[in-house]
Order: C-alpha cells, then structure tokens, then sequence
C-alpha cells in the first residue's frame, strides 16, 4: 500500500480539540491583517473608480493631481504593460481599466499621497473624459443578440445564432438516453430559477502594503489565500522575475475564495514604483462592493423526471450565469455538480456563461455549485410534495454511492452522502412536530475538493521542539490541525509543535488556499515531512549505535532498536537526537513537496426549520442541522466551524443578500446595511453532525471539507419557505418584501 | 489503447463521440495523443483540463500512469474558493 | 483646517495626540497611536468591527470623531487582559473555538465585555440581540454565543 494512502488506525491526537496557535494574538487585537502594516516613509495610496457602467475613455488628465503639493505618484493603464496571457491581461485591466470602464467602479487611476487628505484631494483634481455606452447588467438579456457588447472579440467559438458576442463560454454534460428516460417517468417537473449575485462578505477588506526598491527588488504585505500565486499575478504584471518580488500574506479577516486574486495589489507596486517610496493601498467596503469579485447571478431551466414510487428516470438542467466584465467559465462546475448526488440512467447538463458590465466574478465557496445544486434541489423537492413522497426517503432511493457513473463523468469511490442521509433521518429533528406557518426543508450538497502543488518543510529544533513551515494562509484553523499531524506522526506533544505560514521565498510554491485543500494536501505533504525527519533520525541513532538504519524504528518519539539481534540501546528521545544533530551530520529537517491527487469529494446534507410571518414576509430560522462527510475530523472544533459558517453564508444567500443594480447600472447597495448579511440575532445554534467516511487518497482519510457547507442552504431554506407558504419559490433571494409579492399573488 | 470520456460540449471535437480511443500510458500522453487526433481539442486543453482516473481526480500529474482498463474521463481544470 | 491637539485616556494610560478635524477615533487608534487591534470593516457604523468604550459606553470607533476623545476614558482590544492574564471571554473563545479569521473578534469581545458588565447573566437571545451589530463571516456565531456564555458563568463564579 502507497505510503499516502489511508491505514486505519487509533489516533492520539488527530481527533481531538487543542488551542490554535495563533488564539491569544487574535484576542488581544496583536495579530497582524493587511491593514496593520506600517513602512518607514509610507505613502497612502487612493484608487479613482468609474461612475459609469460601461464608457469609453476618451482622456485622463493628471497634471493637476501630479502637480497637487504632497502627491508623489499616479498611475494609470498607461504606466503598465500589455501581459501576453490573455488571463493576466484580464487581472489587470481588471485592476486598472484600458481603454474602456466596464462597470461601475471600475478603477480608472490611482494616486499615492503622503496622507489620506491629500490622497483624496488628489483624486478630485483627476480629470476623466468619458463617452457613456449602452450597458446590460441582467444574465438573459446579456445574451441577446441585440445587447450591448462588453468586450469584443472574446466570444466563444461555434457562437449559435442569435446569440450576443457576450457569451464566452459553453458547456455539456452527462450520459445516457433522456428521450427514453422522461418517456419512463409518470410526473415530469420543468421550472426556471434565478438568483441573484452576492459576495463573500469578508469582514477585512482588501488591504496591501507594496514597497518597490530602485533595484527592482519589490516586497509585498497582504491579506490573500494565496501568496505565490499572488507573486506570480503581480510579477507578471510588473514585467519582473518571480524571484524579485517576496509577498508575505498577512493573518486575513475572511477570504471565502474573494481573495484568491489581485485587485488593489499591482496598482499599489506600480504606486510604488514610481513614486520611490512604500504604499499602502486599502479598499474601503463601497469599494470592496463595487470592484473586487462576487459570485455569478444565473438563471437557470431544470426538468426532472420521476416515477410515482419515487425514481428519477432522466434529470436536464441549462444554466447561464454571467461572471461580470470578463470571460468565466465557473458555470462549467456548476453545470458538473448540479446533480453529483444523484445515481442518474439518463442526464444532462448544459452552462453558458455571459460578459456583463458588472465587476469581475471571483470564487466564493464551492464556485459555481450553490445556484446550480439549488434550482435542482428544489425541482427534486417538488417532485416529492406533488407524489407524495418523503423527501429524504426520495433522495436514499436515488443517492449517488460506490460504483455510480457521476453526472460529470467519473465513477465513484467510497463516499459518504447515503451515511450522511441515514444520519439525518435518525436525527431528532427530521420527525420534530412542526406549528402553523412553519416548514421544513431539506437539500444534499457537494463540492468536488482538491489537492494541489505543496512544500512543506520540519525542522528540528536543537531542544526537540519542531518548527513548521507551511505555505497556506489560515484561513479556518489549518495551522493547529499541521501541527497536530505531525505531533500525532512524531509521536511528541501538540505544544511542541510551531506551525508558520511562509513568504514566497522561504519555500517551494504552494498553491492557494481554495478548493478545501489544505488539511487534506498540506496535511499529507505534513505527515511525509514528518516521516522524512523520522527516516533522519533513525539514521542519526542508527549511527550513534553503530547499527543498520534498517534496524531503527520511530515509536511515540524515540528512535528504538528492533528487536534483541539489533542490540540492546536504550531508546533515544528526539530531543537527544536534535541536541546532537551537529554531531552526527548536522540540522535535521524533513521536508515534501508534491502536486498532491486524490482529494476526496465532500457530500452534505443540511436540515432547516423556518416559520414564515405571513404578514410581514419574513423569514425565521428556528432549527438548522449540518450533516456532512468529513472523512476524519482532525480537529472537530475547525469542521463544525465550517460547516457553521459556511451554512450560515448560505442562510444569507438563501434570505437578504443580493447585488442590486439600477437602471443606470450602478450598484445600488454597495454597504453592509443594505447588503444585508445574517447578523447573531437572525439565528439560532447550528447544529453539526460530523460523519468520518474515510478518503482512500489521504493517510487519515481526511476529506475537504470548507466549501461544501454553502451549497445545501439556498435550497434547503427555498423548500423550508416553499412549503411553509404553500407556494414553490424560484428567485433568491427570499427577502420579505418577494415573499410578500408571492402571497399575493396566490391570493 | 485506452478509452477516454468526452465531455458534451467538446463533443463536437470528436465527430460527436462521448468516448474515444488513444494510445497512451500516462496523462501527458493522452493529452499529446488527443490534440494530434483530435485538433479541435487543442483549445480546451491549452486552457486547461483536469484527469479523472478511477475516480480520482488529477489536475497536473503528467506521469500518473493509465492502465488499458482504467476509466478515463476528461474534465475542466478545477478551481475552488 | 488646522489639526487638532487631543489630551485622553486610553486603556487607563495619559495619552496625547494631534489629529485632523475630519479623522475618526478608529483612524486616530490605528494610524496615529499603532493600537490596531480595532479594525475598520465599513467605515459606516454597520459591523461593529471597530468597538470600543468611551466614558463606559460601546460605541462604533469608526462614528466617533478623534477630536471628541478629549478628556475622556477610552478602553479598547488592548486593554482587555490584564498583563499576561487573558480575559476569561478571551480565554474561552480560544477554548471554544469562537473565533476563525478572528476580524471581528476584537470588535465582539469588546461588546461582550460590555454586556456582562451590564447584565452578568443574559439568556442567549439577549447576547444574540447585544451582538447583532457585530457582524462575523466565518462561525455563524454559535461557537461565540456558547463562549460568551461560558465565560459569563466563570465570571459570575457559578
């Protein structure tokens, strides 16, 4: 059996609920964001943002701004170059607009000033000629053949007819014969769903702070998930060598996927740059709001076919979504996860995905699933209150399990949606009584999780303690569950063990931390940097003890001879292998690197109760429980955090946050009071059940498992509303005033 | 030879075929083979294509090796949030 | 418009500071006395990331005008533990995982402390209510509420 491959086993410490290291400098306020930097001689820097929703510009005056007293640098697209990748030139006429605004709040310049005031002054002076154009901010009507063109010469190839140069992208899924399927069903439910966008409402807005030195050597701080691939965004941008430009990632406040990319970081190298001097650059919420990246909004037609004892016979779904003012094609997950938890004869899916003149999409949690797996979620649903059917029995008769061919394509593995089913229909709260204006709602969820290029190295202290090094921002709690896989590897204390996120120099590239990755594949690159330090200093004593290495075995933290025929030397703790490590050849330091595979996928069932006030059209959540396969829990306390959170941003998905744009395309909500996120008084406890389906792929049988808790809310709430109101609810969100509407039109 | 899952909307790449065979022993080479048969799937796999093998998934590895009866199917390059 | 010279006390020390007549008490902890331990989430009172007491009231740093510290007692993040000893909320939202990304967490516990100071024995509704203007992405507030409460009880010596 391959060494990463999961052994069963009983676990000291993976499985229990230590204190994260970074704890106290989070409660006293010492820890260090993206904000909280400071640069000897440090200049603010200040983005200009367009008031228009699509323009060309015709001019940028700067010398009245350049010549303001106290303004050292401003910079506009004219001070960067043309990247030849056409996704690095997206970034960055993302990052600062060429040619053309494409959406309100688009960056047009930027200055650095030696203070705020000034910086502000300097934006005012900053004279922009605009010719206004038609813009289209809805996903059907970007679409049309006759809509206003966002960018051209970007539309997919093969475009059908009748269909606007928007449309950038296209995809199909599926198998099997769905003329013959939908013939077998006795009840076929066809219905079109919209949602709206919504952002992943990080507390900590964007926040950097770049200093470029006349050697061409940069250092960048910055709130991110992913600093190397920062590195690589920003140095390509910047025309320099990966190995000139160092980014550090600060502790971040929330990421979710909306800081996976660069926004405000190039722009604050370019300040930089030019001025001589460090720039801090930090988006403010109506910025964060404007121009960094929410989700796609879609619409969405789903057909379902069943039988009257509850089978899908053939399953058809067409999304469109569109991902703002540059070609995305994160429908494409959407259009393969829609009905991953489904064992299907007969399906098929079909995304496309159009430009509009809205800010460039970025990844939230599970991109591209949550509307996707709603619309299906909630058709499925249907299906069982028009047969008569119970809706968890429903999805057990249909659920995907080993051995079924995917609506994406691959055959399952070991998985763990029929337990987590089962587990939800034990559960207390699936046969609670329920009152008069209250409903029920239920929804399986999905994401598919991943691995990715790691390093990771272990370095043995000369008093025995350990020293991590990893390369993932935290976002979740990661850095206690490394350090307790390699203490529960080494066989030593969780406190012995410090665990750092590293800069961009200090290791090989890791990959960002997205795609519920790091627990799993920082996780397993941890354990084998731990079996590498062992393999080390087992050598070490093998040589003090002038025996073979292959005589030596790693126990509880001692390196131990292996049987009577090795001899008989008393076990050598790790702290006396590291106390005479500069004797026996030098610092002993385990590391890995590796693009790691075999993530497994993560499967969720999610419980709601609601009450509906008929009056008013709000919404209470009165009881939520999250099921979800984490194929081993390494740090339950950081799972059930997931799973709580992640609802939670689905609970808002499902009942208040939506992008609202006017006519003119402006958005017209960009703050925290309109753009209404769920606050501790819209809540109840969140309960968790936590399952252990183990992943073949992962020495503990670790499963991601941070996105798919945001996938099950929206259509678990949808069924829970549409139930209780006695009406089937298609649009999200399900904000009072809509559900309101919907009572009246019933009558 | 090994037989490789074609997803619908690069089906048209394939003279319509869901599945197609190439002669290859790890993903590098079936992503070589299937740009030489099958041009219409250069563009798909500049942009990027994820593996999946048996069930799991490869974003990268060139060299994980594919067996004559391994499931093959392709699949857009994965990103999360 | 000329700055403005502003005599206070911050966290129980003698504390002086020039500032702009427009620049808020959060601008002023941050950038002119490095205690960033409060956070600027929104800028517009929404989120609660910025709390801090003023003369014993919570109140949205971010609201407050630097000029209007003057002659008051402000108590902020970094007042909290005593020396080397945390706060028992502190202390428990680190045992009860009450904190992820750990933004607002500086802003809650302020509000928490405030709380209890008011009412040591609150039902979860009325810490729910107290904390609504504190907004948290990450946690869905359980595991917050549940320290909250657990560091009441140590506090009220039950």
């Amino acid at each position: 059996m391959a060494l990463d491959e999961h052994k069963k086993r009983i676990f000291k410490l993976i499985g229990t609920r230590p204190p994260r290291p970074d704890g106290v400098d989070k409660v006293t306020g010492r820890a260090m964001y993206g904000a909280d930097a400071t640069a000897p001689g440090m200049l603010t820097g200040r983005i200009l943002r367009s008031p228009h929703a699509h323009a060309r510009i015709k001019s940028i005056d700067t010398s009245a701004a350049e010549a303001l007293n106290g303004v050292k640098a401003v910079v506009t697209s004219a001070d960067f170059g043309l990247p030849e990748d056409e996704s690095v030139r997206d970034v960055q006429d993302n990052c600062m607009a060429r040619e053309k605004v494409l959406y309100d709040g688009h960056a047009v310049a930027a200055v650095a000033a030696i203070n705020v005031s000034v910086a502000k002054q300097a934006l005012k002076l900053i004279k922009v000629e605009y010719e206004i154009l038609a813009h289209v901010t809805d996903v059907d009507a970007a679409m049309q053949a006759d809509a206003p063109v966002v960018l051209a010469g970007r539309a997919m190839d093969d475009l059908p007819k009748g269909m606007s140069e928007n449309v950038t992208h296209h995809f199909e899924f599926g198998h099997g014969d769905m003329e013959a399927g939908f013939a077998k069903a006795d009840k076929i439910i066809e219905r079109s769903f919209k949602t709206a966008a919504t952002h992943q409402g990080y507390i900590e807005p964007h926040a950097c702070l770049a200093t470029m030195g006349s050697d061409g050597k940069g250092e960048l701080w910055v709130c991110t998930q992913g600093q190397y691939y920062v590195r690589e965004l920003c140095a390509d941008i910047m025309d320099m060598d990966t190995s000139q430009l160092r980014v550090t990632a600060s502790e971040i406040g929330g990421g979710f996927g909306g800081k996976t990319t660069v926004f405000i970081e190039p722009v604050a190298l370019a300040l930089s740059r030019k001025s001589g001097r460090p720039v801090k650059l930090v988006m403010n919420r109506e910025e964060v709001f404007r121009a960094s990246g929410p989700t796609a909004s879609s619409s969405t037609d789903v057909k379902i076919g069943m039988t009257k004892d509850g089978r899908i016979t053939a399953a058809h779904a067409t999304f469109r979504y569109q991902g703002g003012a540059f070609p995305s094609g994160t429908v494409q997950f959407g259009a393969q996860s829609s009905f991953a938890a489904y064992d299907l004869d007969a399906v098929q899916t079909i995304g496309w995905n159009t430009m509009t003149n809205r800010p460039k999409e970025a990844a939230y949690r599970a991109p591209g699933a949550p509307m996707a797996i709603y619309a299906v979620e909630s058709v499925v649903d249907e299906l069982c209150q028009e047969l008569g059917l119970d809706p968890l029995e429903t999805r057990l008769r249909n659920a995907a399990h080993k051995g079924t061919k995917s609506s994406y394509g691959p055959t399952f593995d070991d998985i763990g949606l029929e337990a987590t089913l089962e587990a939800a229909k034990l559960h207390p709260h699936y046969t609670a009584p329920l009152g008069p204006n209250q409903g029920r709602g239920l929804s399986c969820g999905f994401w598919f999780n991943f691995g990715g290029n790691t390093c990771v190295a272990l370095s043995l202290n000369f008093d025995g303690t350990v020293g991590i090094t990893e390369g993932n921002p935290d976002i979740g709690g990661s850095r206690a569950s490394i350090s307790m896989m390699a203490a529960e590897e080494l066989g030593i204390a969780y406190e012995k063990v410090r665990t750092i996120v590293a800069d961009t120099n200090s290791l090989g590239h890791n990959d960002v931390t997205d795609g519920s990755r790091v627990t799993f594949a920082v996780g397993l690159a941890t354990i084998k940097a731990a079996r590498d330090a062992i393999k080390k200093m087992c050598s070490r004593a093998a040589k003090i003890w002038d025996i073979d290495e292959d005589a030596v075995y790693w126990e509880d933290g001692f390196a131990k001879p292996s049987g009577p025929n090795a001899g008989s030397f008393e076990p050598m703790s790790i702290e006396e292998i590291a106390a005479t490590s500069p004797n026996t050849g030098g610092p002993i330091v385990g590391h890995h690197e590796v693009n790691a595979e075999g993530a497994g996928v993560s499967f969720g069932v999610h419980l709601v109760d609601v009450e509906v006030d008929p009056e008013t059209g709000a919404t209470t959540i009165l009881r939520y429980t999250v099921f979800q396969d984490a194929g081993k829990a390494v740090h339950p306390d950081y799972v059930e955090g997931q799973m709580q959170g992640g609802a939670v941003q689905g609970i808002g998905w499902a009942l208040n946050e939506e992008y609202i744009y006017g006519e003119d395309g402006r958005l017209q909500n960009p703050g925290l009071l309109d753009y209404r996120i769920p606050v501790a008084s819209d809540l109840p406890n969140i309960d968790t059940v936590i399952l252990e389906i183990p992943n073949p792929g992962h020495p503990y049988g670790v499963r991601g498992v941070g996105e798919t808790p945001i996938v099950p809310p929206l259509a678990a709430i949808s069924n829970a509303v549409s139930r209780s109101i006695g009406l089937r609810m298609s649009a999200l969100p399900m904000s009072p005033p809509k559900i309101l509407k919907a009572l009246k039109s019933k009558g | 030879m090994v037989k490789v899952a074609i997803w619908g909307s690069l089906r048209g790449a394939t003279d319509g075929k869901a599945e197609v065979e190439v002669e290859a022993g790890n993903f590098k080479q079936l992503l070589d083979q299937l740009a030489i048969n099958y041009p219409g799937l250069k563009p798909q796999i500049k942009r990027g294509v994820s593996l999946a093998l048996d069930g799991k998934i490869y974003r990268d590895d060139w060299f994980v090796k594919i067996n004559e009866d391994s499931e093959v199917v392709l699949m857009p390059y994965m990103v999360g949030g | 418009m000329k700055n403005i010279h502003v005599s206070t006390t911050i966290n129980g020390d003698p504390t002086e500071f020039i500032c702009a007549p427009d620049e808020s008490l959060l601008d002023v902890l941050r950038d002119r006395l490095r205690l960033t331990g409060s956070k600027e989430g929104c800028g517009s009172g929404d989120c609660g990331a910025c709390s801090v007491m003023v003369d014993g009231r919570l109140v949205c740093s971010c609201l407050v005008l630097g000029a209007e510290a003057e002659g008051v007692e402000v108590e902020t993040i970094e007042g909290m533990a005593d020396g080397d000893d945390l706060h028992p909320l502190q202390k428990h939202f680190i045992n009860g995982a009450a904190l992820q990304c750990g933004v607002c967490t500086p802003g809650i516990l302020v509000a928490a402390k405030a709380l209890l100071k008011k009412n040591p024995n609150p039902t979860d509704t009325e810490v729910r209510y107290w904390l609504a203007g504190n907004l948290c992405r990450c946690t869905g507030y359980d595991k917050i509420i549940k320290a909250v409460q657990a560091a009441a009880a140590e506090m009220r010596g039950a």
